[in-house]
């Protein structure tokens, strides 16, 4: 009995086995330093784990992953696009750009649940054409419409000696909002790690104070675990490996605001539903849920949740690629929510927060690894780009195989 | 309170193309009266239903003629959300519950109640949370009136599915103003302990002043629990009476219009015979356990002859399904099986088929039938795959051998009364019972030694049930054919087999012989071994 529990746990997690392992074997033949990797580390989770969250609600809806929040991530760019033009600069410029983010996201997120709904079933294959689909939309708008019919007039973002936006757009010119968020307020990571632990601290008493139950011994040991956790980062052992660390503490407190919002939506009406929705749609159309109008609700928050954590990206990469920094996000954030041990039927704050780390480490190691062991950087570099696709089909073919092996058991049985 | 009755369907037409599915049917049903409404599968119960409800597919289909009238108003029910507003529930015979949600959740699905917290005040009411305390408190109140003690946080996932009933129930008693529900088959897949619960339920939900229409096959509930009685036959109406004029076997006789049947607990009638212990063995089980979800059989042992109808009986959830779906390989199991002296290799399901087992599968909508496959096709489908039958080689390919197969399943069809259009016609547009006989065609495509049939008449009308019957033991008398079949109807088994074991908590308690008195079956449903031959002491 035992020994089957542990084998069904190991099928349910395997993804997120597969990478951990890989990612240790990485960890060995990268000859990177901790300390590096833990500085790599933390500037990819702040820019990516705001869009991976995004996925969660389709999913508990039952629409599986929304690789249309490409939509969104253009929505993004759009907004930065005109934020530049109009030269605000700074964190004005961020939320000026997150504001007009909100209709433009919305806009695509309704329309495209409105296609949802006409291919239920079918919505990933859907999102990932839909995609592609926009992309050329996106490039027409970009490349003819501003400056041609919409005049663009900063001279940095046009292409010089020919009409259309330049191919890179550049937020840290004077009047970019590059780091506009991140350098609000940086703190080294061991002060970080207090500060969010202190958070923590007063929100599970909060809950242990609202809940009926009053499980004192849960919240006994989740505090003992959280205090034990906050002073063994200022040991300095632990110090050393994190120093080069200095945590953006917006952006986190951003991405922890997000996790809370995923948990407290689905304890209100609307969130009843969309999990209901994503049960049955049979019964919830019984009981008298509109289903399609509360499937594009989840579509529009997604949709606009991703275009923020664009923006995020964003202002923290400086600069990004006008006509591809759209391209991969629904791919990669799909890959790295599936990595986390998530399914397209279920998934949770920390399966998004779990799979983005192991993800962005193997991003960071598996070149480096790869250079060590075949002595070439070409090579390296081949490795990444392989591992990027490779990881997204593994994840995808993966999770499929592990949710239909029960399945096809039983229709191999039946034969 | 101005009018008589509280709904009145006058006249009531519906057709689907040319198809008329309801003739001139009309229902009267009063204030806090049980109305049982009777029919067998495709008398039209559903269709009324269904316009009674305004389902899309009646208004996507051209609507109805005649005139429905609630309280006495003439009124067009256009969605089953307006039929929801206007007081009318329904407890389905599927059960509309979420199994990811708690009993409480879905008693309150869509009807949760909220309170305001700072993302309402500015995005607006969707976004209240939920009250879960207060929702607990109705759950409980509604929980309360069906007799249900069990706690309303438990999940729904993996409750048996009695309780589940209730919990449909329940939420339909929840609903404020509710002033008719209709109960669809709810009887179907209890146990007979629960089903009295249930009527008495009922009962006392009438008692409040709430109508029931209920729907059923079974009789004897009928007449214990119903006020009056409308039964339709092809879409027509027949007759209303009141159950106090009537009786089980006249019921019978409007229900299928056959007369000189008397009724539903003889419909099929086959001698015992006894075996003698040199009969050679067909089948030999020994301390077989399964792992089955809801039917866990613990430590089987029993022995068939060739050539016996051999049942097996028992309480609803106490393992008596699992064994042949243990011993087909449907799932998981362990122990020893022999059949016919050789030995089967269990959890496999393709060896269990070759050695000459076949089975008809009591779920047969999701194990039994491809329900998007033709009827023929579903019927060689084994046969193809495990024997290589109604194949033929073109060019040194193998090729389905149409002609042959389209011959077989018309012979089939004739043979077991299948209802339906063409061969061709999709398994998943038949009715349960016509389902049920494909089933039993391609087990019989085997050419079977011995065949399993589990819960064969569940959920189907007294005709096909008839039939269903008839079939087994034609089988097993012309054939030979071994026969074991498992049935929660003890009647059934009574009247068909040789020897009956039960089951009782995943063991067999007892064989005993089909004449044993009642009082012997009895105890041993209840797990307690009946002495032999005398009354059973304590």
């Amino acid at each position: 009995m035992d020994k089957s529990r542990i084998r069904e746990l190991a099928r349910n997690n395997i993804v997120t086995i597969m990478f951990v392992v890989l990612c240790a074997v990485c960890l060995i033949f990268s000859g990177y330093s901790p300390s590096y990797v833990a500085y790599e580390l933390f500037g990819r989770l702040s820019r990516n784990m705001f869009i991976v969250l995004s996925l969660i609600i389709p999913i508990v809806a039952g629409m599986g992953i929304n690789f249309a929040i490409t939509t969104g991530a253009m929505a993004a760019q759009i907004a930065c696009l005109l934020v530049l033009e109009w030269g605000v600069p700074g964190i004005a410029g961020f939320l000026v750009a997150a504001l007009l983010t909100v209709p433009l996201a919305s806009l695509f997120g309704w329309l495209i649940g409105k296609l949802y709904n006409k291919m239920k079933g079918q919505e990933m294959i859907g999102g990932l054409v839909i995609g592609y689909f926009a992309n050329g939309l996106y490039q027409l708008l970009f490349l003819f419409i501003f400056d041609n019919i919409i005049p663009i007039n900063n001279p940095n973002l046009t292409i010089t000696g020919s009409t259309g936006i330049a191919n890179t757009m550049d937020l840290s010119r004077e009047g970019g909002i590059a780091s506009s968020l991140d350098k609000l307020w940086r703190l080294p990571f061991s002060q970080a790690v207090l500060a969010f632990a202190a958070v923590i601290a007063v929100i599970l008493v909060i809950g242990y104070v609202k809940n009926h139950e009053k499980n004192s011994k849960r919240l006994g040991i989740q505090l003992g675990i959280l205090a034990v956790a906050a002073a063994v980062c200022q040991t300095p052992p632990v110090k050393e490996v994190f120093s080069m660390v200095n945590v953006p503490m917006i952006t986190f407190a951003c991405v922890a605001v997000l996790c809370i919002f995923n948990v407290v939506i689905m304890r209100t009406k609307l969130g009843q539903q969309f999990r209901a929705v994503g049960q049955s749609g049979t019964v919830a159309n019984a009981s008298g849920i509109n289903v399609n109008h509360v499937r594009i609700i989840a579509i529009v928050f997604s949709t606009v949740l991703a275009g923020w954590g664009q923006l995020i990206f964003v202002q923290n990469m400086g600069a990004f690629q006008t006509y591809g920094a759209h391209g991969q996000v629904g791919l990669y954030a799909g890959a790295a929510i599936l990595v986390g041990g998530a399914s397209v039927v279920r998934a949770t704050n920390t399966q998004a927060l779990v799979g983005c780390v192991l993800f962005h480490l193997m991003f960071i190691l598996a070149p480096a690894a790869g250079k060590n062991l075949f002595g070439d950087a070409a090579i390296g570099e081949y490795f990444r780009v392989f591992l990027c696709y490779g990881v997204i089909a593994v994840a995808l073919v993966m999770h499929a195989w592990s949710a239909g092996a029960k399945k096809k058991k039983r229709a191999k049985e039946e034969k | 309170m101005a009018a008589e009755y509280i709904l009145e369907m006058k006249n009531i037409t519906k057709k689907y193309g040319e198809n008329t599915v309801l003739s001139n049917v009309s229902l009267k049903v009063r204030p806090g009266e049980i109305h049982a409404l009777l029919g067998e599968n495709g008398a039209g119960k559903s269709t009324l239903m269904n316009v009674l409800f305004g389902m899309p597919v009646i208004h996507a289909t051209g609507g109805y003629s005649g005139e429905v009238l609630i309280d006495g108003e003439k009124t067009v029910i256009a969605s089953p959300h307006d039929a929801m507003l206007k007081g009318i529930g329904m407890v389905h015979q599927e059960f509309m519950l979420l199994p990811g949600f708690t009993i409480a959740e879905n008693i309150k699905l869509n009807r949760e109640i909220t309170k305001p917290n700072i993302m309402s005040r500015i995005f607006g009411s969707k976004l209240e949370s939920l009250d879960m305390k207060r929702m607990a408190e109705d759950a409980r109140r509604a929980l309360d009136s069906v007799g249900m003690s069990i706690s309303e946080y438990t999940m729904v996932r993996g409750l048996p599915v009695g309780y589940m009933q209730f919990v449909e129930i329940a939420r339909e008693i929840d609903k404020e103003g509710v002033r008719l529900l209709v109960f669809d088959e709810p009887t179907a897949v209890l146990t007979e302990s629960e089903a009295e619960q249930l009527l008495k339920v009922m009962k006392n939900i009438a008692a409040k002043g709430i109508a029931i229409i209920f729907i059923t096959h079974r009789l004897d509930e009928v007449i214990s629990a119903a006020d009056n009685i409308t039964i339709l036959r092809d879409g027509q109406f027949v007759a209303s009476c009141a159950a106090s004029e009537t009786d089980a076997v006249r019921l019978a006789e409007m229900m299928i219009g056959r007369s000189g049947e008397s009724g539903e607990f003889s419909l099929v009638t086959a001698e015992p015979r006894e075996f003698s212990k040199d009969t050679p063995l067909a089948l030999k089980v020994s301390h077989l356990s399964v792992d089955m979800p809801g039917e866990v059989v613990k430590d089987v042992s029993f022995e068939v002859h060739e050539g016996e109808i051999f049942g097996i009986g028992g309480l609803a959830g106490q393992g008596k399904i699992g064994v042949p779906n243990g011993i087909m390989g449907v799932y998981e199991a362990e122990g020893d099986v022999e059949f016919m002296g050789q030995k089967v290799k269990l959890n496999d399901a393709r060896a269990a088929l070759s050695s000459g087992m076949a089975m008809v599968s009591e779920d047969r909508r999701g194990v039994g039938l491809l329900l998007d496959e033709s009827i023929e096709d579903n019927i060689v489908f084994n046969a193809m795959q495990i024997n290589g039958d109604y194949i033929k080689k073109l060019l040194g390919m193998s090729q389905k051998d149409t002609k042959a197969i389209r011959k077989h399943a018309e012979d089939m069809i004739k043979e077991l009364d299948i209802r339906c259009f063409s061969p061709q016609q999709h398994t998943g547009t038949l009715s349960g019972g016509n389902q049920q006989k494909v089933c039993i065609a391609r087990a019989l495509t085997m050419k079977p030694k011995m065949l399993f049939v589990s819960e064969p008449t569940r959920g189907i009308d007294i005709g096909a049930k008839k039939l269903v019957l008839e079939t087994l033991v034609r089988l097993n008398r012309e054939q030979g054919m071994t026969v074991v079949m498992v049935s929660s109807e003890l009647m059934e088994l009574r009247s068909i087999c040789d020897n009956i074991a039960i089951v009782s908590e995943g063991t067999v308690v007892d064989v005993l012989p089909v004449d044993a008195p009642d009082a012997d079956f009895g105890l041993a449903m209840s797990g307690i071994k009946p002495e032999r031959g005398g009354e059973a002491r304590e």
